[in-house]
C-alpha cells in the first residue's frame, strides 16, 4: 500500500484530534477531585533537632506523656544532659526523663548541653527486621509503628533498637514507643513535643514536601544522626551534635 | 491395579494425611490472616487506621488563635512569639472542642517560668536566664513581667 505525503498528514491530523478529545474527556470525567484526605505516598516524616536551642525544660517529655498516655516511669521521648570533662568519660543524666527539667544545677567548669531523644524512625530499622509476627513495621510515610493487636511481647525489638527507644507497656504487655504522633501528623497537626517546645529546638519535617523549610535548612547547616555506624538510616537529624553523644 | 495399590499402600496413606494437613492449614490460614495483610508490607494495614483514631490532647496553635486572636497579637510582638499557647497553658483539646465545658486552669507561675529561665550552665548562653532567688527575692515572675509579652 502506498501512502502519499498528503494521506499521512490527513491520518496524522485525525489521530491528533482524537487524542486531544480523549485527553479532555479524561480530564472532565476521569480525574479525581482534589481530596482533603491524607495520602501516605505524599509524605516522608522525620524530625530536626537543634541542640543549640534545647534548654532542657522537659516540656516535650510532659507533652508526650499527656498526649500518648505514657505509663509513669516510661518514656517515648526524654532529654539527656551531657557533662563532659576533658580526658574523662562523659557524664550523662536524665532525672525521670527530664519530666520536670533538671533540678540539680549543671557543673559550670565542664562542657555541657542537652540532647532530646526519641525513636529515630529509621528507614532501615533493626526493630522491624527482628519482629517475628509483623507487629512492628515502617508505614508508607516513613513512621515506625506497632500493631498492638499483633504484638506478642517477645521483646526482640526492645533488644534490637540501638537507641533504647522501646519499652514493654506494663499494662498491655505489648511493646510501645514513639509513633511520631501519627494520629496528629496525619490530620495536619504537628507532634505533641514539637507543639510544646518553647524554643523550636524540635521541628517535625516532611522530606517529601518540597515547601518544607527542612530542604533550605539542610542546604545551609551541618547535621548528624545518632550512631551513623549502625546504618539504620535514622530520620531524626541533629544540628551541632557533639561527638560524645551516643 | 490391585497389586499396585497394595504395594504402594504404605506411601498413599501418609500422603493422604499430608494433603489433609495441608488443606487444614490453608483453611485455618485463610480464616485467621486478614484479607489485606501484606498490602503495604509484612503487616496489617488496619493497624494504621487504628493508630490514627487515637484522640488528641493538644489542640494545636491554630485552634487556640481562632478565638484568642487578641492574646495571639500581644504575643506575636514580644519575645514569646515562638512559644505556642499549650506549652504554658497545658493540653486543651477538650476546651477547644467545647469551650464552656472545660475551662483551662491558670498556669503555676512559680514553677513554669523557672523551668525555662532558671540559670544553668548547660543552657545555650544566648538564652535569657536568671537565678530566681537573687533576681526577684521570692516574688512571682508575673508581678513585674507580662507573660504574653515579657518585657518590663
Amino acid at each position: 500500500m502506498d501512502i502519499s505525503r498528503r494521506d499521512l498528514f490527513h491520518i496524522g491530523g485525525k489521530l491528533l484530534v482524537l487524542a486531544s478529545v480523549g485527553a479532555t474527556l479524561d480530564q472532565i470525567t476521569g480525574a479525581a477531585p482534589p481530596s482533603e484526605a491524607y495520602r501516605m505516598a505524599d509524605h516522608w516524616w522525620g524530625m530536626l533537632i537543634d541542640i543549640d536551642k534545647c534548654i532542657g525544660c522537659g516540656n516535650c517529655v510532659r507533652a508526650c506523656s499527656k498526649e500518648n498516655n505514657v505509663p509513669e516511669g516510661y518514656f517515648r521521648t526524654w532529654v539527656e544532659r551531657y557533662q563532659i570533662q576533658e580526658g574523662a568519660q562523659p557524664q550523662v543524666d536524665s532525672p525521670n526523663g527530664a519530666m520536670e527539667g533538671f533540678p540539680l544545677p549543671t557543673r559550670a567548669d565542664v562542657k555541657s548541653f542537652f540532647v532530646p531523644k526519641l525513636c529515630n524512625h529509621c528507614a532501615d530499622s533493626p526493630c522491624t527486621q527482628v519482629c517475628p509476627v509483623g507487629a512492628t513495621f515502617i508505614s508508607p510515610d516513613g513512621v515506625v509503628l506497632i500493631d498492638q493487636t499483633y504484638c506478642l511481647g517477645c521483646r526482640y525489638c526492645v533488644q534490637a533498637c540501638p537507641y533504647g527507644c522501646r519499652y514493654l507497656h506494663p499494662k498491655t504487655d505489648t511493646v510501645d514507643k514513639c509513633t511520631l504522633c501519627y494520629h496528629r501528623i496525619t490530620q495536619g497537626l504537628t507532634t505533641a513535643c514539637c507543639e510544646n517546645c518553647p524554643t523550636g529546638a524540635r521541628q517535625l519535617v516532611d522530606f517529601k514536601d518540597p515547601k518544607d523549610p527542612v530542604h533550605e535548612f539542610l542546604r545551609h547547616n551541618k547535621v548528624q544522626v545518632l550512631k551513623p555506624y549502625m546504618a539504620t538510616q535514622a530520620k531524626i537529624y541533629y544540628k551541632d551534635l557533639d561527638g560524645a553523644v551516643r | 491395579m490391585r497389586r499396585i495399590l497394595r504395594e504402594w499402600a504404605h506411601l498413599i496413606r501418609p500422603a493422604l494425611v499430608l494433603v489433609a494437613g495441608l488443606a487444614l492449614f490453608l483453611v485455618l490460614r485463610a480464616a485467621v490472616v486478614p484479607k489485606d495483610f501484606g498490602k503495604y508490607g509484612h503487616y496489617r494495614p488496619g493497624a494504621l487506621d487504628m493508630i490514627r483514631q487515637k484522640p488528641i490532647a493538644f489542640a494545636g496553635q491554630g485552634a487556640c488563635i481562632m478565638c484568642h486572636d487578641d492574646e495571639a497579637k500581644t504575643r506575636a510582638s514580644g519575645k514569646h512569639a515562638g512559644v505556642h499557647c499549650e506549652a504554658c497553658h497545658g493540653a486543651l483539646a477538650d476546651h477547644a472542642s467545647d469551650p464552656s465545658a472545660h475551662l483551662p486552669q491558670l498556669p503555676d507561675v512559680a514553677n513554669l517560668c523557672r523551668r525555662c529561665h532558671e540559670k544553668d550552665a548547660a543552657k545555650p548562653a544566648n538564652f535569657p536566664q536568671v537565678v530566681t532567688a537573687e533576681h526577684s527575692g521570692g516574688a512571682l515572675c508575673n508581678t513585674c513581667h507580662q507573660p504574653h509579652n515579657p518585657h518590663l
